[in-house]
């Protein structure tokens, strides 16, 4: 097994950490003196252009838990783990065909501009608020107890310690900076996370003489052909379908990747930097896959695992046996960076739909000095970073893999049903949208409660623990009988021998085979027995009340359903007038915040 | 502007070919990348021995690789053919409407 230092307190790391930081401070206090009106704290003063936002939408999407979890999905699970970095990339094209321009021409700085749009404010603010929030939340806990776990795995710092790091540099961030130093924050980790990547890529690949043929000859000839091969992970076509629709809808439905769109002068660099970002996301997530098969190769699983049950260290550890500690310390600083520029993103989201939406939009409605919304802005960033980290350490330990999902389900449901439709549907009502933004809240959430990933896995742990204890037990059991036969069946005289015996001696041989065959029987109805009561047993198993472990089909189904039911139901003359107006800003861009 | 003004521009020839055609590539291209990816996800679930077929004699390399890939440089490509269309095609006729009604 290759020596790492893995999890050690890492000088070159933290060196390279450090370095990021202060730059990234530094671009903060620049930021911050640029940073005084709405405009400039929300959309960067719509300074940035399209490239600079392509980067930096992927710097806000592509996660530590993408660049580590894919790599390590891949390095342990073989080919399973190419169907998620597939699944990460798939929403970006629907986000520029159906979303990016319309979104620019008809907002302001959150998607809650474009629904509120033509529709009664107050409800509409309060209920696309709820969805940005529910969204925001979720994903934070997922990223932050992600960081601690990954923080601690990487540099041997203590969790909470780790998120009340990550937590702070990311209040000072947002709250100094807004959203030009969120924006150079997220450009910087992109370009050092791409760069880097690319760097170990090219680096494993020469390991291989630059041929795939050889490192997927040696991958397979390691684990066998069947590493190279989709296995047990796609199930349920109807899971696979449901969870494809929530990854695809679900990219469209985030509200800080919403939020970029804002950043830019108008529609058409808007479109341009989804093609960039799509181009950035796409590279990186083909890059992964190759880390991911070189780690298996280079590193071996059983390194791998030995550090990490989940694989979230092949990366690094590819890294370590490629380039030693320097290269080790390098690409670790850049994980830490990447989660920061993710989470950043969430709370300038978070913050905005508390300050523009509620406190503006709701609360004021919709009269507020620029100077008051800024300073809310600002307050709730600092409360929104104190949950993060408070969030984070209370669910230390805990397993948050379906918050992921969760998040992907309810942005799915919630924010992109009344996006779209308020964009394309005449006849939409606030009513219509109101019921349909809480229907995909509440029917996302409970469907996943329900589901087996938190019903069966984290409600009924214990019963299934227990229920897989026993199991293996009488597996063990059945394995021992079975060896027990076999003797006895070795002891067994056979016939040709018999016949060729003395008679005494054959009579004692003769009673020894009836023994060993009494004995037979009686071990195989001990078999049956227990057979019998490895039923029971799975019998006892907790069942999921919902089948999916994603409930993006049903959710989504639900609340375009509601929104068209309510808006049919009861019409509403006033939105519908104005829907001429929103189609000439939507397509030309005429009268678009500038 | 006034209500009546946007209800014209909407009656508007040039406006009414505008909102087809970004309609029409719209919703082609949406259908295409729901088609190849749910197409990937289809044979994952349904023909998993089809992604498991080598790629040529002796090679490890099976086509679900390629496929994998393929899915995400075709997913890019798509977001370029709108690009293409909508910076030669789209801004065009959006400038001659504009032009037209003074926006």
């Amino acid at each position: 097994m290759p020596q790492t230092i893995i999890g050690q307190t890492n000088p070159v790391a933290i060196m390279f950490f450090l370095l990021f930081v202060i730059s990234t401070l530094g671009i903060t206090y620049w930021a911050a003196k640029r940073t005084r009106t709405t405009k400039d704290f929300y959309a960067a003063g719509r300074s940035i252009t399209g490239f600079q936002n392509g980067l930096a939408l992927a710097g806000d999407y592509m996660s530590a838990a993408s660049f580590l979890g894919i790599a390590g999905l891949v390095s342990t699970k073989g080919y399973d783990g190419l169907i998620y970095s597939v699944g990460w990339l798939v929403g970006w094209p629907i986000i520029m065909f159906l979303i990016s321009e319309p979104l620019r021409n008809l907002g302001k700085y959150t998607f809650s501009d474009v629904v509120a749009y033509r529709l009664q404010q107050r409800p509409i603010r309060a209920a696309a608020a709820t969805g940005s929030l529910v969204v925001v939340i979720t994903y934070l806990i997922a990223q932050m107890v992600g960081a601690g776990t990954l923080i601690k795995l990487m540099f041997g710092l203590p969790f909470e310690l780790a998120i009340v790091v990550t937590g702070t540099l990311m209040i000072l961030y947002v709250l100094f900076g807004g959203m030009i130093a969120t924006t150079w924050v997220q450009i910087i980790k992109a370009v050092l996370l791409l760069g880097g990547a690319t760097l170990l890529v090219i680096m494993t690949l020469y390991k291989f003489g630059f041929s795939y043929g050889e490192l997927f000859g040696q991958a397979s000839k390691l684990y066998g052909a069947k590493f190279l091969e989709p296995g047990g992970l796609v199930t349920s076509p109807i899971d696979a379908f449901s969870l494809g629709l929530a990854l695809m809808f679900g990219t469209a439905g985030l509200p800080h990747i919403l939020m970029r769109f804002y950043t830019v002068p108008d529609a058409k660099q808007a479109r341009k930097s989804v093609f960039v970002a799509t181009g950035f996301i796409g590279y990186f997530y083909i890059l992964t896959v190759t880390i991911g098969f070189g780690a298996a190769v280079l590193v071996g699983q059983k390194a791998i695992m030995a550090i990490d049950k989940g694989g979230n260290m092949a990366g690094p550890m590819l890294a370590e046996a490629l380039g030693g500690n320097l290269f080790l310390g390098f690409l670790s600083a850049v994980a830490f960076a990447t989660i920061l520029a993710v989470v950043s993103g969430l709370t300038l989201a978070g913050a905005s739909a508390l300050s523009h939406d509620l406190f503006v939009g709701v609360i004021r409605r919709g009269q507020a000095a620029e100077k008051e919304e800024v300073k809310v802005a600002k307050i709730s960033t600092v409360m929104l970073g104190v949950i993060a980290i408070l969030l984070g350490i209370f669910f230390k330990g805990q397993n948050v893999a379906f918050l992921v999902g969760l998040t992907f389900a309810i942005a799915a449901s919630a924010n992109f049903p009344a996006l779209l439709l308020s964009i394309t549907w005449k006849k939409l009502t606030t009513y219509g949208v109101v019921w349909s933004i809480y229907t995909g809240v509440i029917v996302a959430t409970v469907l996943i409660i329900l589901s087996p990933t938190v019903w069966v896995d984290i409600i009924h742990k214990e019963a299934k623990t227990a229920v897989e204890t026993k199991v293996k037990e009488i597996d063990a059991a059945v394995l021992a009988i079975d060896t027990q036969v076999a003797e006895l069946q070795k002891s067994v005289v056979a016939p040709d021998v018999l016949a060729k015996m003395k008679k005494k001696e054959k009579a004692v041989a003769e009673k020894k085979n009836k023994n060993a065959a009494a004995a037979m029987v009686a071990k195989t109805q001990e078999k049956d027995q227990l057979a019998v009561k490895k039923k029971e047993a799975g019998a006892a198993m907790p069942k999921p009340i919902f089948p999916l472990k994603n409930p993006g089909i049903y959710s989504m189904a639900a609340a375009f359903f509601m929104a068209f039911f309510v808006s049919i139901l009861r019409p509403e003359k006033a939105a519908a007038d104005k829907y001429a107006g929103v189609k000439v800003r939507e397509y030309l861009g005429i009268g678009s915040e500038d | 502007m006034s209500k009546l003004k946007h209800e014209d521009i909407l009656e508007d020839p040039d406006f009414k070919d505008l909102s087809r055609q970004k309609f029409i590539i719209s919703t082609i291209l949406t259908i295409a990348e729901l088609a190849l990816y749910f197409g990937f996800i289809g044979l994952i679930a349904f023909n998993k021995p089809f992604l498991g077929l080598k790629l040529s004699e002796g090679s490890a390399i099976t086509i679900g690789i390629p496929i994998a890939v393929g899915t995400i440089v075709f997913s890019w490509i798509f977001t370029g053919i709108y690009i293409w269309w909508a910076n030669n095609k789209y801004d065009v006729l959006v400038n001659k409407v504009k032009e037209k009604v003074g926006g």
